[in-house]
C-alpha cells in the first residue's frame, strides 16, 4: 500500500493528481490524506484529515509513503522506519508561503530512506525502485542540541 | 498540592513544553530527553497526539495562527490558565504561534524561556520565531548559517 500525506495545514492538489494518475495504472492500493474538503479522485482512497492513531496505523501498514517536504512527514518516516518520497511545495505554484520546502528537500536528499521527487514526473520511477527505510538514529547534532537544552534547564 | 497529586510527583524543575501538532510536535518529541529529569507538562493542538507519543501529562490547546484572531484569544486564555496552574520554571517551544504566546506569558511570570526554531526554516527564522525573539531568553535556530545571520544561538539540530 502507498500512503500519501500532505500535512495538516494546506492541500497539495498537484501531488494528489499525480498520485491518482499513478494509482489508476497499478494494482497497489493508494490511500491519501489530502487536506481537501471533497474527495473526487477515482483511483485512490482520500481522506481530508486523520486522527493521530489512524495516521500511525496507515504509516505502519504502508510499503512506502509519499508526502510534501514537511518536517513532520520526514520525522514520521524515521520514527516508523519507512521509505519516504517527498515532493517539495513550490512558492511559485502558490503551494506554500515561501520555498522553505525546497530548502528542506535539498538538506535531507541523500539521507537514508528519504527520496526527493523534484517533479511529480519522477514519482513513478521512484515508486518502482528498490527503496530502503528511513531510520531514526541519534545524530551528533541532535545529541548536542539535547545536551545544550538540558544545560539551559539545569 | 492538588497538581502534585494528580500528575504524580517528579523531582526537578517544572518545564512547560509547547508545540503545535505536526512537525513542531515531532521535533519536541525528539528533544524531550533534554528535560526528562524534570516535571514536564506538554501542550499541543491535536487531541490524541500526546498518547501516540506517550507524552504525559498533556493538555490540548486551540490551535491558532496570525490570521485567526478568535483562535488567538482562546488559545491565550487557555495558555494563561495552564501557566497559572502549572507555574513553570521554564517554558520551551519549537513553534508555532501558541508557543510564542506561551513564551510571552511565561516570561511575564518569571520563567526562563527557550525558543527552538523549527528545522524546517533553513533559510531564515520562521515568522513565529521572529515574533518569539523578544520573549525568549534563549533564541535558537537549528541552522548555523541562519543563527549567524539573525543573531540566534546554534547548538545542534534534530535532523
Amino acid at each position: 500500500m502507498i500512503f500519501a500525506t500532505v500535512g495538516t495545514q494546506l492541500p497539495f492538489p498537484r501531488l494528489m493528481d499525480a498520485l491518482n494518475a499513478l494509482a489508476a495504472s497499478t494494482s497497489e492500493d493508494v490511500i491519501a490524506q489530502t487536506g481537501e474538503a471533497t474527495a473526487n479522485r477515482s483511483a485512490m482512497q482520500e481522506m481530508r484529515s486523520l486522527q493521530p492513531a489512524e495516521f500511525s496505523d496507515l504509516f505502519n501498514r504502508a510499503r512506502v509513503v509519499v508526502s510534501h517536504a514537511g518536517i513532520g512527514s520526514i520525522l514520521s518516516a524515521r520514527k516508523f522506519g519507512k521509505p519516504l518520497i517527498i515532493v517539495p511545495r513550490r512558492h511559485a505554484l502558490d503551494e506554500h508561503r515561501n520555498d522553505h520546502q525546497m530548502a528542506t528537500a535539498r538538506q535531507v536528499e541523500g539521507s537514508q530512506g528519504i527520496y526527493v521527487a523534484w517533479e511529480t514526473d519522477a514519482l513513478a520511477d521512484l515508486l518502482a525502485s528498490d527503496l530502503s527505510p528511513a531510520t531514526e538514529a541519534m545524530s551528533p547534532a541532535r545529541e548536542h542540541l539535547i545536551a545544550h537544552i538540558a544545560k539551559l534547564l539545569s | 498540592m492538588l497538581l502534585l497529586q494528580s500528575e504524580g510527583f517528579v523531582m526537578g524543575k517544572r518545564v512547560l513544553a509547547v508545540a503545535s501538532a505536526g512537525g513542531h510536535w515531532q521535533q519536541m518529541m525528539l528533544l524531550r530527553d533534554s528535560f526528562s529529569g524534570h516535571q514536564t507538562l506538554f501542550l499541543t493542538t491535536l487531541d490524541g497526539l500526546p498518547e501516540q507519543f506517550d507524552a504525559h501529562p498533556a493538555r490540548i490547546l486551540r490551535d491558532c495562527n496570525r490570521n485567526d484572531l478568535i483562535g488567538i484569544v482562546i488559545c491565550t486564555l487557555q495558555l494563561s490558565w495552564q501557566l497559572l496552574r502549572f507555574r513553570p520554571d521554564a517554558v520551551i517551544s519549537t513553534g508555532a504561534l501558541p508557543g510564542v504566546i506561551a513564551l510571552a506569558l511565561g516570561r511575564m511570570l518569571g520563567a526562563k524561556t527557550i525558543w527552538i526554531d523549527s528545522v524546517a526554516n533553513a533559510e531564515e527564522m520562521s515568522m513565529s520565531g521572529k515574533l518569539a525573539k523578544r520573549f525568549a531568553h534563549h533564541w535558537l535556530s537549528q541552522w548555523q548559517h541562519v543563527a549567524q545571520a539573525e543573531g540566534a544561538e546554534y547548538a545542534g539540530a534534530v535532523l
